[in-house]
């Protein structure tokens, strides 16, 4: 925890899954008995950095950690991928935060994450072949040199269906293809769970809503606090405002105002730029780096 | 005492505060108000009439011995003012910065039936000032009482609850989700109201009684309440953990990007340092006009924040009339004298976007006072046919929270209706040995009436786990026969046990 947030939250393991996504394992034995599949963590790399969220990607009591998988977007996310190292320590982490995922009563389900939503869709994948459903994952990546934590998938699920953008692994295609299948195969999926950009969040809402299957997506507004005090992460979900911290971040696909969230999400874009112009100039500047800073 | 003062003898006028000048504060985050010196102080100390009716003691929701403490002023006795203030209020410093005085002690000054009333506030920021200069601390003795205590949040309410039960001989740690404790006051409030620094000095203050704070650590989530009392080895849990939950309006266009909550604002602005970016990493779009809604102080707080942040134009619109704004009167004059424009009577009915999804103006309608409602004041009515657009790129919602529901979620605490945690008249929620106070409890009140909760919460725990209620002895003063303070051996037999 570390008294006054001047907390020392250590990073055991990193290991780089592309060159702009990498998983961080963090040392929190605390955190790491209390997560359940869905919820997620608000960092802060350094005493002047931003609070962002991010799935809680893995759990492992026994060794007492919380995995994170981060993709570099933008200047926080990207700074810690430079700085953050095994051994190295983040000033905040906090969490587990969110209502935990609802996991019961189905008996086959379909688990869809799509880029960045691969491995926060893990735990519910594990949870619910835990809980005794089937479990078909649909995994989407760029291509295969992105690809990530199949082994863990297959561990888990009792099928696998990979898409790729260009057909380098798996089927050629979005993840809305591999849902096709795998649902032309499985007419009796009862529940699914997709997680990813939200446009892809949409158009998997869009498979589903016709063949009237629950469906739940996780969303990811920008936060704050992540504590239900700032409102910076409402979200519409049918007529009504929720907020995804703490009213979330699962909710009905079929409730959820798509278009609204990603107009929301844009709502730094200026600010998000400047930082990110500003950092890397500095990267420049300090000649040693200038390197890791030009392969973004 | 010389010859009994009058209200004819006394100084007549109320001793101004030295401000900066609002043309230039109205561009920087340093304080507005510039506290009293020594003269100033004396002078508006020799406005008391020591009333022996003691109205303004009543007046204040935690009874401070008004009277005594202005009495050690004029005597120049400041060390004595503070230990007067203290023995009921943790945070003069604060308190004297922060309280509505014109509802609570000041009120009430009989001065006030007649003059001005005597800045009770001001003088009490000008002890806790020095105090804070002069690094006076009341350290008392205290005799290790064997109990744990976890407090949950770290706002005023939390503070003083910690404060107390440390005092008496309690090993406490405070939780507190965000990674810097001290609640509003450190999010909310901005520092040319209360620098953060004076929160800063409290809380070292309590970390010498002992206190230790946990931060990032979201109670219900990492660790319920149950599970403080039965795994983790506390004996008394004391939930402070505030209102939050921002309220909207649900008029069309509240997702358009500019709109957004005063809680958002203030904490990207105040804890995160956005006004600082880039060289903070949080961002914060602040807008060239803006438009607050609402007139309670989170409104005011917004105003004149934006105003810092270089607004060219900063709007208030509430739906009722300047005499029902629930801000300080100080804040909406300092408000005004920087340049806020105020619309009373004016009620939001629509956002308006451009196509970019961003805000382009708010479009209102006038009203006027009808009956009284519930609350006594009267009732807006919209006026017909009187709507209009305000031109503005920003909205901020200032108009109130809800409970936040993280514990509600989480434990078996019995919320009422309205989803605050409901106690009996001693603060003790359902759960036996949890207590509760502050804004969790009452909805959004005063940082005075959250820190009185904590302190009367502390009394009930205290009873709960047999420790005896003495007066606090400090450490220099007493040989070690007559130190009362801290838990009795004797009482070790009490069981502890509560009828539900
Ligand atoms: C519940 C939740 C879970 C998430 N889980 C993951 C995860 O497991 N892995 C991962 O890589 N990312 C995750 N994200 C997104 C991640 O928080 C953002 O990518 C990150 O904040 C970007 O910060 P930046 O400074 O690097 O980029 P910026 O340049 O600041 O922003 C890039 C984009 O990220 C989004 N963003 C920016 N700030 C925030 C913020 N404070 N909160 C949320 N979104 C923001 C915006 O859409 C923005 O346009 C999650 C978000 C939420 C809300
Ligand atoms: C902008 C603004 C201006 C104000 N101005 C004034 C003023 O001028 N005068 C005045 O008297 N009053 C003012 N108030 C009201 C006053 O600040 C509050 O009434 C007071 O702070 C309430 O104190 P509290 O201790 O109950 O809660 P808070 O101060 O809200 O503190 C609660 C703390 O608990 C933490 N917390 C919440 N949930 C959890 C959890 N699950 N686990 C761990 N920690 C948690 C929060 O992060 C927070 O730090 C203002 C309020 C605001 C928002
Ligand atoms: S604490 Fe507040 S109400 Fe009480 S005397 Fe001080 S200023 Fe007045
Ligand atoms: S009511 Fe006013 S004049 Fe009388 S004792 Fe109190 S502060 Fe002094
Ligand atoms: S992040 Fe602030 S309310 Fe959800």
């Amino acid at each position: 925890m570390g008294e006054d947030g001047g907390g020392a939250f250590e990073i055991v393991t990193r290991e780089d899954y592309s060159d702009v996504t990498y998983m961080l394992e963090v040392r929190h034995p605390q955190m790491a008995k209390a997560a359940q599949a869905g919820q997620f963590v608000i960092v802060m790399e350094h005493e002047h950095g931003e609070r962002i969220p991010l799935t809680i990607a893995d759990f492992d009591p026994e060794r007492g950690t919380v995995t994170l998988v981060v993709q570099a977007v933008g200047k926080t996310t990207k700074e810690m991928q430079q700085r953050c190292r095994e051994g190295t320590t983040l000033y905040a982490v906090v969490g587990p935060m969110g209502i935990p995922s609802h996991i019961g009563g189905a008996k086959k389900v379909l688990c869809v994450g799509g880029g960045l939503g691969v491995a926060p869709v893990y735990p519910q994948a594990r949870a619910y072949a835990r809980s005794g459903a089937k479990v078909i994952g649909v995994l989407g990546f760029r291509n295969k040199d992105v690809m990530f934590w199949e082994d863990r998938f297959r561990a888990v699920c009792d099928e696998l269906i990979v898409c790729t953008d260009d057909g380098s692994a798996g089927i050629k295609g979005l993840v809305t293809k591999g849902m096709e299948q795998a649902l032309a195969a499985h007419p009796d999926i009862d529940e699914c769970v997709a997680i990813g950009p939200p446009v892809m969040m949409k158009a998997c809402a869009e498979v589903t809503r016709p063949r009237g299957i629950r469906t739940i997506v996780s969303l990811n507004p920008v936060m704050v606090d992540g504590t239900g005090m700032c409102g910076g992460c409402r979200v519409k979900i049918a007529d009504g405002i929720k907020f995804a911290c703490v009213d979330g971040p699962d909710f009905d696909a079929h409730q959820v105002d798509f278009d609204d969230l990603m107009a929301r999400l844009a709502r730094f874009k200026p600010a998000e730029a400047e930082a990110m112009k500003k950092w890397e100039e500095s990267c420049r500047m300090k000649g040693g780096d200038a390197s890791a800073a030009e392969r973004y | 005492m010389a010859k009994k003062k009058t209200i004819r003898t006394i100084p007549q006028a109320r001793t101004p505060m030295p401000e900066q000048d609002p043309a230039a504060r109205a561009r920087n985050f340093k304080e507005v108000a510039c506290g009293y010196t020594l003269e100033n102080a004396h002078n508006e100390a020799e406005r008391c009439l020591q009333c022996p009716d003691e109205p303004c003691v009543r007046g204040c929701p935690v009874g401070i011995d008004i009277p005594a403490f202005i009495q050690k002023i004029a005597e120049k006795n400041y060390h004595g003012a503070y230990d007067v203030i203290t023995d009921t209020n943790l945070l003069p410093a604060v308190c004297g910065r922060v309280c509505p005085q014109e509802n609570q002690c000041e009120g009430v000054c009989t001065v006030g039936d007649t003059l001005e009333p005597v800045a009770i506030g001001r003088l009490e920021r000008f002890v806790g000032d020095m105090a804070i200069r002069e690094g006076w601390v009341n350290r008392p003795y205290v005799e290790p009482s064997g109990f744990r205590v976890g407090i949950v949040g770290s706002g005023p309410a939390g503070m003083a609850c910690a404060a107390d039960m440390a005092k008496a001989g309690c090993e406490v740690v405070v939780y507190e989700a965000f990674h810097e404790p001290g609640g509003v006051l450190k999010y909310g409030i901005p520092d040319f109201r209360l620098p953060n620094e004076v929160i800063d000095v409290e809380i070292d203050k309590l970390r010498e009684l002992g206190v230790r704070f946990e931060c990032n650590t979201l109670v219900g989530r990492l660790f319920t309440i149950e599970q403080m009392i039965t795994d983790m080895g506390y004996h008394a849990v004391f939930i402070g953990t505030g209102a939050g939950y921002p309220s909207f309006m649900g008029i069309p266009g509240e997702s358009l990007n500019g709109v957004l909550s005063a809680n958002e604002l203030l904490t990207r602005c105040n804890l995160m340092r956005a006004r600082d970016f880039p060289n903070f990493d949080t961002p914060l779009m602040p807008g060239r006009r803006v438009a607050v809604i609402g007139a309670g102080n989170t409104a005011m707080d917004a105003l004149r924040v934006s105003l810092r942040l270089g607004a060219e134009k900063v709007m208030c619109v509430y739906r009722r009339s300047k005499t029902e704004a629930p801000a300080r009167a100080e804040e909406i004059h300092h408000a005004g004298e920087e340049g806020v424009e105020f619309h009373w009577l004016t009620s939001p009915v629509e956002v308006l976007g451009d196509a970019g999804k961003r805000v382009r103006g708010l479009r209102c309608q006038k009203m006027e006072l009808g009956e009284p409602d519930a609350s006594g004041r009267r009732r807006p009515v919209p006026v017909p046919g009187s709507e209009f657009e305000l031109e503005c790129d920003s909205v901020v919602y200032a108009i109130g929270t809800n409970a936040n529901p993280i514990l509600g979620q989480t434990a078996k605490l019995k919320l009422n209706k309205r989803g605050y945690i409901e106690t009996d008249e001693n603060l003790a929620t359902s759960i036996a040995g949890v207590y509760a106070g502050g804004d969790i409890v009452t909805g959004a009140a005063t940082v005075i009436e959250a820190m009185g909760a904590g302190r009367k919460a502390a009394r009930s725990m205290k009873a709960w786990l047999g420790l005896k209620d003495t007066d606090v002895v400090f450490a220099e003063a007493a040989p070690y026969e007559k130190r009362r303070f801290g838990f009795a051996p004797d009482e070790h037999g009490y069981a502890r046990l509560r009828v539900a």
